[in-house]
């Protein structure tokens, strides 16, 4: 099964990447790439401090979720992971699945972090696209070869808002996940977001 | 390259037959899956394969030492480089197929017949091509989604791409049966050490995931046409905007 290692690499990437999104502090602009560039490199820096902490499983998923939290794109991540369904959901229920949507991801991504031991990213470069900067870095990862990941930056959020790993788009993903999730719940916007809280 | 064409007008014309191409709104996020209830049928299939074979074979690899598990991989690598090279060739990619010949060169003969990677420590890293990429650079469109029994996603161009790919192998030519069965033997089983090396993140994708036959489906398609460079197939383009999309409530 050659598509085995991209499928590690997604998973395995996903951790670092949300806790990448911690890019700008609240309210700040990426007002060129060389600062959204920098921002990435920062972040690096604080991914790998909680990795190399030694913490348990549990603990590094809370840290996750705060740096998360903090300074991903949270609203945008989850109105585009919840798509078209998003219009019929009352204000309660989006700010309920905003708040399962950023658990189940720390809890998902956050439990591969401990295979990221020993490894690093790179930042290779930026270039602006359309409203956004998009960062690449190349991973390093023991007894792998290296591979691209990418970050892309809202110009006017400042914040991260999707990645991809070797060309593998964590927004699409997310949303297919949401989507499966909703329809085995027939459509039951409630019942979908209590079953999030459980998953990952 | 269309010279090259003229070497496979046989496989050419039965692939374009065999590639079936999305009409307008067919390929929603760049999917295009025209047999998804049989494929969702065989990827149950390997599922149960992966659990009931693959995994338990995976486990037992991990009684072997790394190093030696190291080798069967290198080894496994060095024997299907020839293919690399003609296929490169195939591609007129003639740098790329030089490099290559020069690794295996020097893996075959100082890296002990392919044990040991010597290549990538002097600037040659590995650099795998297939059947399905030549496919893609001659300007075969991908076709729809395919997942085979036992091998996993493919598209309809790669399924040709793979099948080609059994004869195209120059080794196959000059290796006895015995030999032929080792070559065999070390690429299977370096399928199946990738598998317990990698066990948790594929594990997560396989058993975790809320709907593991989309996802597959998405990291496959995804992936390999950034292998390929490709960014015509997917539907318009991956760039998402973030302030097209309503956040209100969020």
């Amino acid at each position: 099964m050659p598509n085995l290692m991209l499928t590690r690499r997604a998973a395995l990437l996903g951790a670092a990447a949300l806790g990448l999104g911690a890019a700008l502090p609240t309210g700040a602009r990426a007002a060129t790439a060389a600062q959204a560039e920098s921002l990435v490199r920062n972040l690096v820096a604080e991914i790998n401090r909680v990795i190399a902490s030694g913490k348990s499983v549990s603990s590094m998923i809370r840290d996750f979720e705060g740096i998360f939290r903090r300074y991903a794109d949270l609203p945008t991540i989850a109105a585009y992971a919840l798509g078209a369904d998003g219009r019929r959901a009352s204000a309660a229920q989006k700010k309920a699945f905003t708040d399962a949507f950023s658990g189940y991801i720390a809890r998902k991504y956050g439990k591969r972090f401990h295979e990221f031991i020993g490894g690093r990213l790179e930042v290779t470069g930026s270039r602006p696209i359309r409203n956004a900067f998009e960062v690449v870095t190349t991973a390093y990862l023991r007894g792998e070869a290296p591979f691209e990941v990418s970050f892309h930056i809202g110009q006017n959020s400042g914040r991260m808002f999707n990645m991809f790993i070797e060309g593998v788009n964590m927004l699409l993903t997310e949303r297919s996940e949401i989507g499966a999730l909703l329809d085995r719940n027939r459509g039951d916007i409630d019942a979908m977001i209590a079953q999030l809280r459980k998953t990952g | 390259m269309r010279a090259a064409t003229a070497f496979f007008p046989l496989v050419l014309a039965a692939a374009l037959a065999g590639c079936s191409v999305p009409g307008p709104g067919e390929a929603p996020d760049g999917v295009w899956d025209p047999n998804e209830a049989a494929n969702r049928r065989v990827h149950e299939f390997n599922l149960a394969v992966d659990r009931t074979l693959i995994s338990g074979a995976g486990d037992a690899t991990q009684a072997v030492p790394p190093e030696v598990q190291q080798m069967v991989v290198n080894f496994a690598d060095t024997v299907s480089l020839p293919k690399t090279v003609v296929n490169q060739v195939l591609q007129v990619r003639l740098g790329r197929a030089a490099r290559n010949t020069l690794r295996f060169a020097v893996n075959a003969t100082l890296g002990l017949g392919g044990l040991f990677d010597l290549a990538k420590d002097i600037g040659l890293p590995q650099d795998e091509s297939t059947f399905g990429e030549t496919l893609y650079v001659w300007g075969l469109p991908e076709g729809g989604y395919v997942v085979l029994p036992v091998f996993g996603p493919s598209t309809e161009r790669d399924s040709v791409g793979r099948a080609v790919d059994l004869f195209l192998n120059p080794l196959d030519y000059v290796l006895t049966p015995v030999q032929r069965r080792w070559k065999t033997g070390s690429v299977v089983t370096a399928k199946v050490i990738d598998r317990a090396r990698y066990e948790g993140a594929v594990d997560s994708v396989l058993y975790e995931s809320i709907d593991s036959y989309s996802q597959l489906r998405l990291i496959y398609l995804q992936n390999s046409r950034f292998d390929l460079g490709d960014t015509t197939e997917a539907d318009g383009d991956a760039y998402i905007d973030p302030d097209a999309i309503d956040t209100e409530g969020f």
